[in-house]
């Protein structure tokens, strides 16, 4: 098991945003976290990496290896962000950093956080640009955000967040943003990145097509509570809660 | 281009791209940078030329004949004194002869001869212009400083005791009028706690550095004469204070909007999600994306800084532009108020210039794409 949740509550101000989260991510697996907007999943996943907005306050248990993420203080936290668990975002338009380049962000927290040197990093960088296949990546390296299109963007988005291999990944909506013909594109690379290098892949959607597409388990979360887990298979085909069967029953 | 042609270009697309070039195009086709940088001079060459134009017909536009104004009683009803001096001073020819010629003196630096100081305008500015670019620079300097460092604690310490205290000193800082404070601050750090040192740029005791830049305390500092400078630092301080605190209190508000908006960017945090230090995510991610309304902003504010010269200058008998502007404004010195006109929007040019450079320099997505 690689990271578990337990019992995680998380209120800002009076409004209580998640009450009682449990989720359990495995090595190699895909985690579908599923559920309709203001659900709480975007915020399970900040929670995570301890990104709640300001005055958000969190209870429960973040456990990685052992370590309890939430009672971690910011500079052991930092630590893990980035590379032990990285995260992908919903708009790799806004995501990245406009005005640095690719490989600037590509390489800024190889440094820190792998003790790399500049050449090393950039070697690093090169070949993570060609895994996820990024044409031409020694040009790419030296390029800004705005000279790729969405679907290239995102590649790179996923590349910045492999950087440190790191053993679990958070992807936010990460084919909303998309075109659906680079959504597949997408979710392919996730797939195969999560089997190839064992990552424990964090998917939050509300597209349950996307999830039924490459989750091995599925979550469905509902005013900040996981109604339903389990696997793919059982929850998305024989639902036992209604929200559940009303959710699929939207599928167009 | 004849419709024809429009409908051909329709239906085969674009034109092919131009791929003759020159070797200067050459080169600066792989330089983006620099063919940014050729393109935003090129833009200000034709503007500097515009406000000549401008400047020209202005003046002449004015309602006051420049006979009257010079010759004596007697001359002017003297039909051929006038005639001679009207060909003397080149008025006898037709309005756009007479830009060419304003144009030929201007290339060579001749501005023609103030009526008030009987002297070169050429000569009257280059005394008080940087007395002026002193005063305004340090102002500016001073604003970008404080206005920037304010608005960061600001929007860092959002709705805590600092941002309320910062917010209630830009709101004075706006709105407190210059000459106001002007006054203000001579009679209390001078007359009161005689804390600086009165008027003019530096004491009359230990005289001018020798001339380099015009600017008192580089030409001390260049010249080693340390006890030049700290005179003139010391006369320096207070009217630069007073002229920046409005700009400071403008640079507050604008900085702390910025970085709170930025701050609010999805790349910030997704930078604080690669585990970058608080130090990187704010110089690198959140500053520097701030920079561009900052210095927008900044160079506008530059504008209303010099207006607030000439209150300034006034007041702690600044031998400045803004004096000499007032002076020849009140005489109606045409020449002075033409070469007055052409320095300050020059300055106004080079403002721009800078910033639209600095944007191209801050922002890839302005110099690429």
């Amino acid at each position: 098991m690689t990271l578990t949740i337990t019992g995680l509550r998380v209120a800002i101000r009076d409004t209580q945003i998640l009450s009682g989260i449990e989720l359990a991510l495995h090595k190699g697996q895909v985690h579908g976290l599923a559920g309709e907007s203001g659900s709480g999943k975007t915020m399970t996943g900040f929670a995570v990496l301890g990104l709640l907005p300001h005055g958000a306050r969190a209870s429960g248990r973040i456990e990685l290896a052992g370590r309890d993420l939430l009672g971690l203080p910011d500079k052991e936290l930092n630590r893990v962000r980035g590379n032990d668990i990285a995260m992908v975002f919903q708009d790799p338009s806004t995501s990245l950093h406009p005005m640095l380049t690719v490989g600037r962000q590509l390489t800024e927290h190889m440094r820190p956080h792998l003790g790399l040197g500049k050449a090393e990093a950039r070697e690093r960088a090169l070949e993570l640009l060609t895994k996820v296949r990024i044409p031409n990546p020694a040009e790419a390296y030296r390029r800004y955000p705005h000279q790729f299109s969405g679907g290239m963007r995102q590649r790179i988005a996923v590349a910045v967040a492999l950087a440190c291999d790191p053993q679990v990944l958070i992807a936010d909506e990460p084919t909303t943003a998309l075109d659906v013909t680079v959504q597949a594109g997408i979710l392919r690379l996730l797939r195969g990145l999560c089997d190839e290098l064992g990552l424990a892949v964090l998917l939050i959607t509300h597209d349950l097509g996307v999830m039924s597409a490459i989750a091995d388990e599925v979550s469905v979360l509902r005013d900040g509570l996981v109604v339903e887990s389990g696997a793919r298979k059982s929850v998305l085909r024989t639902p036992t809660h209604p929200y559940t069967r009303s959710l699929l029953e939207d599928l167009p | 281009m004849t419709s024809t042609q429009n409908r051909v270009r329709r239906r085969n697309g674009p034109l092919p791209t131009f791929h003759v070039r020159g070797p200067i195009l050459g080169f600066l086709a792989r330089r983006p940078l620099l063919r940014f940088l050729a393109r935003r001079i090129l833009v200000a060459i034709l503007l500097a030329w515009g406000i000549t134009l401008v400047t020209f017909v202005l003046t002449n536009l004015v309602p006051g004949d420049p006979v009257a104004a010079n010759l004596g009683q007697r001359a002017v009803g003297d039909p051929v004194a006038v005639a001679q001096w009207r060909a003397e001073h080149g008025l006898d020819k037709s309005l756009p002869q007479q830009y060419l010629l304003f144009l030929e003196g201007l290339l060579h630096g001749d501005l023609g001869t103030s009526q008030q100081s009987h002297r070169p305008v050429s000569e009257d500015l280059a005394e008080f212009v940087p007395a002026t670019l002193e005063l305004a620079g340090a102002a500016i300097l001073v604003s970008l400083v404080l206005g920037v460092a304010f608005g960061l604690i600001a929007a860092l310490r959002r709705d805590r005791l600092a941002d309320h205290v910062l917010r209630m000193l830009s709101l004075i800082g706006v709105s407190v009028p210059t000459f106001w404070l002007a006054l203000l601050a001579f009679y209390v750090f001078f007359y009161r706690l005689q804390l600086t040192p009165g008027s003019g740029r530096v004491d009359p005791a230990i005289g001018a550095p020798p001339p380099v830049t015009g600017l008192h305390t580089v030409d001390a500092a260049l010249a080693g004469r340390w006890d030049i400078f700290t005179s003139a630092l010391g006369h320096l301080i207070v009217p630069a204070l007073v002229l920046s605190l409005y700009t400071i209190g403008l640079l507050t508000r604008f900085t702390r909007s910025a970085v709170l908006e930025v701050l609010g960017q999805d790349y910030v945090r997704a930078g604080r999600a690669k585990g970058l230090s608080g130090r990187v995510i704010l110089f690198r991610y959140v500053l520097r994306s701030a920079l561009v309304p900052i210095i927008t902003v900044a160079g506008l504010a530059f504008g209303s800084l010099l207006s607030g010269t000439v209150l300034v200058e006034a007041i702690f008998a600044w031998q400045g532009v803004g004096q000499y502007a007032y002076k020849s404004a009140t005489a109606l010195d045409l020449p002075a108020i033409m070469g007055v006109g052409l320095v300050v929007s020059g300055v106004y040019l080079a403002i721009n210039l800078l910033v639209d450079v600095l944007y191209g320099v801050i922002d890839p997505r302005v110099r690429l794409r």
